[in-house]
């Protein structure tokens, strides 16, 4: 068993190993949208060990730990403070943000990187740590770009918004109603569910009665794919516009044929526009099947990591947190750079439609 | 009026739902006093091996109705098997243990169940094949689709055969037996082992049922859907008063009325101040009401607890 | 006196064991596992909490974890950025405990007349309500900040000596989770203290009297509700005192952290390692929360037994627990390390079924 094995590092034909830990739920509800982005992160290490990689002339190799953290904020600290005892250099992870937030306090205070691909909480990054990043839009950028898509291109006037109650659901929702109510359109309705609710027939028949032109899901696909289906079987005509969390395939297959002319928005470019876009979409799905969510945020984390490290000569936090700082890099979900905080300056955000049963991207925006 | 028919009858199809889950608590409650924490999982293992019978039977295209049936019939076989499997290994060696002892068991048979379920059919959700009929009607007001109709349609026959097969057969008179007084039963010459064992079957039947009934009716399949569906139905269970045939139908139609109209109109009966996010808390504060007014919920016996 | 004295040396032996054991378990298995010892110390109080409840006075308590829930809360909002106000914690966490007995008494007065089962659902319920409440009081008013949770709550400190940050004492460099261990297991010991000298008390027999039967309880002249509001208060502050501390170890709190999976893991922790005795119950505690942990390197064990992964680790674990929870139950009904009281009464029906087995034997012969 390898219990011991703080800070030491083991050597691999001759190699020195860099260790690079990731943490989301591998188990329980949430497992899925988990291990996409585990192994997003994972395709992403390999390539770069096939590249035979080296740090300030020395050749090493990345090891990537994962730990579940069960989206418990309490287990989160514990599989923390596991991979920090592990030696690692920095994190990619945690998923939710309940994880992240309790979780970058001990990566600060052990002074070890982390990269969050998917925690879209404000406060994540205004904690005043040096050591917390992510690379992804957070919920008062994606929330205000979709208020705008939804008022000024789809002209909705008489809006319903519903939320999963998770710190995700909420924080964008609330940063949505904001923003229409802002732009002189209509809040008629805010209605709640949970993130494991699949019958929304109630709430649903509420905003009936209200009659919206648009239906706002703040939340994920799971309960996206049978609201849809329920709105339609309502006989609720309105269109849907959700956030990162409902554009993926998963909601396709769940909503079935009533997916068509969804709306939904993700940060960062289209990645078939990407230059490395296509490569890194064919790659994945032949060894891990479609991707789900988080993967290709994961993947950049990763090389965004290794990259500062290359840069920095160094897999010591220290002296690669000012560089990682300074990154400047094209990645499959667009260009990342960072901000003071750790948020990415001026993420661009993609809104995607329905289209013949596949999301069909509309408009890139800059978030304001 | 629309509104609050709509609301009524997705109250009803919902406490449909959790009356058939509601039925196997309570039959093994009813004869071992066990709160059967894994039964929400055999409603999910249920929904799973209907999913791929038909995934594999639509690759071999056979038609929509035997085909149905077939996963239907699959579904209720492996589930009986689950079922007799977990009552004889997990909860028959405990049957005279301190009342507490297969509460645990069975919470960890929910958690394994869980996990091979996970390691079997993967972590995303599955979407159900729509291969029941897929029409709609419109009903007093009320929008209402073929997979609702069938939903409250079986389970008034579920409910109908289940009281009929406790109160006319042979089987069920020894149920009736065991649950006044096991040992006295045992004297009496009931087989208790077989008894129990026809019990979680059944039980475990119906959660099979319900299963690919939940999963039909919102599309979709997990390995964690049994869990909280699961608790609703002990709740229904409880609220009708636990141990009683009737009164798990009753308190699964309620709790799911409850659950509907309280999201529906808590907005305008607080003015506002509290929305469908205490959906669930006005479900249980009327659930807590009941139960202080009537301690053995609604059709329940009062009964002096044996220690 | 030689009996007395060994008692005194195995409790030295105790004390100094406890006293090193975070720095034995740092330097043999690193930081992680001090960690999860400071959780097993807080679910040791929270078992011995709901030991009380469950354990003494025989009353299935399935929303145990609200009472944790408002002492966290009520710390998060008393020492953090959220109001402004940082109150210390000599006088939050008494404050949060009492709060919490006063809940328990809430719950407890509609639900007197309830027993066994019913009263597990409405307790299950009051626990729902409590968190939902949690995650929702951000709107009309902003209290609780809702699903977001409450960041940068204060950790304890006393002047500028504060268990967040790693201390120098008398030239040993210590981490905070040692510093937390060692308040952790003041409190935990103080727990242990009065659940000690409840149970051999007046009420201590009160309660155990309502478990065995409250009808005769009541007949010998037992205020069985008073007693029975008792139990539900004790063991409330002692999830309220739990709580605050979660709150300060972790200087973060969100309602997903008080669901209903843990109050199932409590009761688990209790019945497992042995209800209605001390020992037992902190037993189950420690097991159950050093389980899932140690089940992390099932990864390395498929490694050596098996020369490679066949099964992904992470996706082993939680299934090894749950057949582990099935195991421990089917070869110790009674708990790992019962009461002896329990441990007689468990004979004693097994003897009683023997016999009606024997005689079923007779008839049918």
């Amino acid at each position: 068993m390898t219990l011991t094995g703080c800070g030491q590092k083991t050597s691999d034909h001759g190699a020195e190993t860099v260790k690079i830990g990731l943490a989301a739920p591998l188990t329980g509800p949430q497992a899925q949208l988990g291990q996409d982005m585990a192994n997003g992160a994972k395709l992403a290490i390999d390539e770069i060990n096939v590249g035979h990689p080296q740090i300030d002339g020395k050749a090493v190799i990345f090891k990537l730990l994962s730990e579940d953290d069960q989206a418990d904020p309490k287990t989160a600290t514990n599989v923390a403070q596991r991979l920090v005892d592990d030696g690692v250099a920095a994190v990619i992870g945690h998923m939710n943000s309940g994880t992240t937030i309790p979780a970058s306090r001990i990566y600060y205070q052990a002074g070890v990187a982390q990269i969050s691909p998917s925690a879209t909480a404000v406060k994540y990054t205004h904690q005043g740590f040096d050591t917390a990043f992510r690379v992804m839009a957070n919920d008062a950028q994606q929330g205000t770009v979709l208020g705008d898509f939804a008022v000024q291109t789809l002209g909705a006037r008489r809006i319903a918004v519903i939320d999963d109650r998770t710190a995700y659901g909420q924080g964008l929702a609330d940063q949505f109603e904001q923003t229409v109510k802002s732009l002189g359109a209509d809040v008629v309705d805010r209605e709640y569910t949970t993130d494991h609710s699949t019958d929304f027939m109630a709430i649903l028949t509420n905003i009936k009665a209200k009659k919206p032109d648009l239906v706002f899901f703040g939340g994920m696909d799971p309960q996206a794919g049978p609201m849809i289906r329920q709105m339609r079987q309502l006989g609720v005509a309105a269109k849907f516009l959700g956030g990162d969390g409902v554009r993926t395939p998963q909601f396709i297959t769940l909503a079935g044929p009533d997916a068509e002319g969804a709306y939904a928005s993700t940060p960062g470019l289209p990645i078939t526009k990407m230059p490395k876009g296509p490569e890194f979409q064919a790659k994945f799905t032949a060894k891990y099947g479609p991707i789900q969510q988080y993967a290709p945020y994961a993947y950049d984390a990763a090389y965004v990591l290794v990259n500062a490290m290359e840069k920095a000569g160094s897999s010591d936090p220290k002296k690669f947190l000012p560089v990682l700082r300074q990154t400047d890099y094209q990645g499959v979900t667009g260009p990342i750079r960072f901000d003071a905080r750790g948020d990415l300056t001026q993420g661009s955000i993609t809104l995607y439609q329905v289209q013949k049963g596949a999301w069909v991207p509309l408009q890139t925006v800059q978030s304001r | 009026m629309d509104i609050l028919a709509q609301q009524i009858f997705n109250g009803l199809v919902l406490g449909s739902i959790y009356a058939v889950v509601a039925l196997g608590y309570t039959m093994v409650y009813g004869i071992l006093e066990l709160i059967n924490f894994a039964h929400g999982e055999i409603t999910m293992m249920g929904a799973m091996v209907a999913i791929s019978v038909i995934g594999m039977g639509l690759a071999a295209g056979l038609p929509a109705l035997p085909l149905i049936l077939l996963a239907m019939l699959a579904a209720i076989a492996v589930c009986m098997c689950l079922g007799l499997a977990i009552e004889r290994f997990a909860y028959r060696p405990l049957r005279h243990a301190p009342r507490l002892a297969p509460l645990i068991t069975a919470i960890g048979m929910s958690i394994l169940l869980q996990n091979i379920a996970m390691l079997i059919w993967g972590k995303q959700y599955i979407p159900f094949p729509p291969v029941f009929p897929q029409g709609e009607h419109r009903l007093l007001g009320a929008h209402v689709t073929d997979v609702q109709l069938i939903i409250l349609a079986t389970t008034l026959l579920l409910m109908l055969a289940l009281t009929l097969l406790v109160q006319r057969t042979p089987l069920g008179r020894a149920m009736r037996a065991i649950a006044q007084s096991q040992p006295v039963a045992q004297l009496m010459g009931v087989n208790v082992n077989r008894v129990v064992a026809a019990t979680f079957a059944i039980g475990s039947a119906l959660a099979a049922v319900a299963g690919v009934l939940v999963a039909a009716n919102y599309g979709q399949a997990h390995y964690y859907m049994g869990f909280l569906l699961g608790l609703k139905a002990f709740s229904a269970a409880v609220l009708g008063g636990i141990g009683n045939i009737a009164g798990a139908m009753l308190g699964g139609l309620l709790l799911g009325l409850i659950e509907s109209l309280g999201a529906g109109y808590i907005g305008p009966l607080t003015h506002g101040f509290l929305g469908s996010n205490y959906q669930d808390v006005f479900a249980f504060f009327v659930l807590i009401l009941v139960l202080v007014f009537r301690p053995s919920g609604l059709l329940g016996e009062r009964v002096v607890e044996r220690a | 006196m030689n009996a007395r004295k060994r008692a005194w040396l195995a409790a030295l032996a105790l004390a100094l064991g406890l006293a090193v054991l975070p720095f034995a378990l740092d330097g043999l298995l690193g930081p992680y596992w001090v960690r999860v010892l400071d959780f097993a110390l807080l679910y040791a109080m929270l078992a011995l909490g709901l030991n009380i409840v469950v354990g003494y006075a025989g009353l299935l308590d399935l929303g145990y974890i609200a009472f944790y829930g408002v002492g966290a809360y009520l710390y998060a909002l008393l020492a953090s950025p959220q109001f402004g106000i940082h109150w210390p914690f000599w006088a939050v966490l008494p404050l949060g405990a009492a709060l919490a007995a006063l809940f328990g008494i809430l719950l407890g007065t509609p639900t007197l007349r309830l027993r066994g089962d019913y009263l597990a659902i409405v307790t299950l319920g009051f626990g729902e309500i409590i968190r939902i409440f949690l995650n929702n009081l951000d709107a009309p008013v902003n209290i609780t900040n809702g699903p977001q949770g409450i960041t940068a709550i204060d950790a304890v400190h006393l002047g500028s000596f504060s268990l967040g940050r790693r201390q120098e004492i008398l030239g040993v460099n210590v981490p905070s989770t040692v510093l937390y261990y060692y308040l952790f297991l003041l409190c935990m010991l103080a727990v242990v203290f009065v659940s000690l000298r409840l149970e051999n008390s007046r009420i201590g027999r009160a309660w155990v009297a309502i478990r065995e039967d409250e009808v005769a309880a009541e007949a010998m002249g037992i205020p069985t509700r008073n007693v029975k509001l008792l139990a539900f208060a004790m063991g409330a502050s002692f999830g309220g005192l739990a709580g605050g501390l979660f709150a300060s170890f972790q200087g973060f709190v969100s309602p997903e952290s008080f669901n209903l999976m843990e109050s199932i893991m409590i009761l688990c922790m209790i019945v497992l390692g042995g209800m209605g005795n001390i020992p037992g119950v902190i037993l189950g505690a420690v097991l159950l929360t050093a389980l899932p942990e140690a089940l992390r390197y099932v990864g390395d064990w498929q490694r050596h037994l098996l020369g490679r992964v066949v099964v992904d680790p992470a996706d082993l674990r939680m299934l090894l627990f749950g057949l582990a929870l099935v195991l421990m139950m089917l070869f110790r009904p009674a708990g790992l390390w019962p009461s002896r009281r329990r441990q007689r009464e468990f004979a004693a029906t097994g003897e009683v079924a023997e016999q009606e087995q024997a005689s079923l034997f007779d008839a049918r012969r």
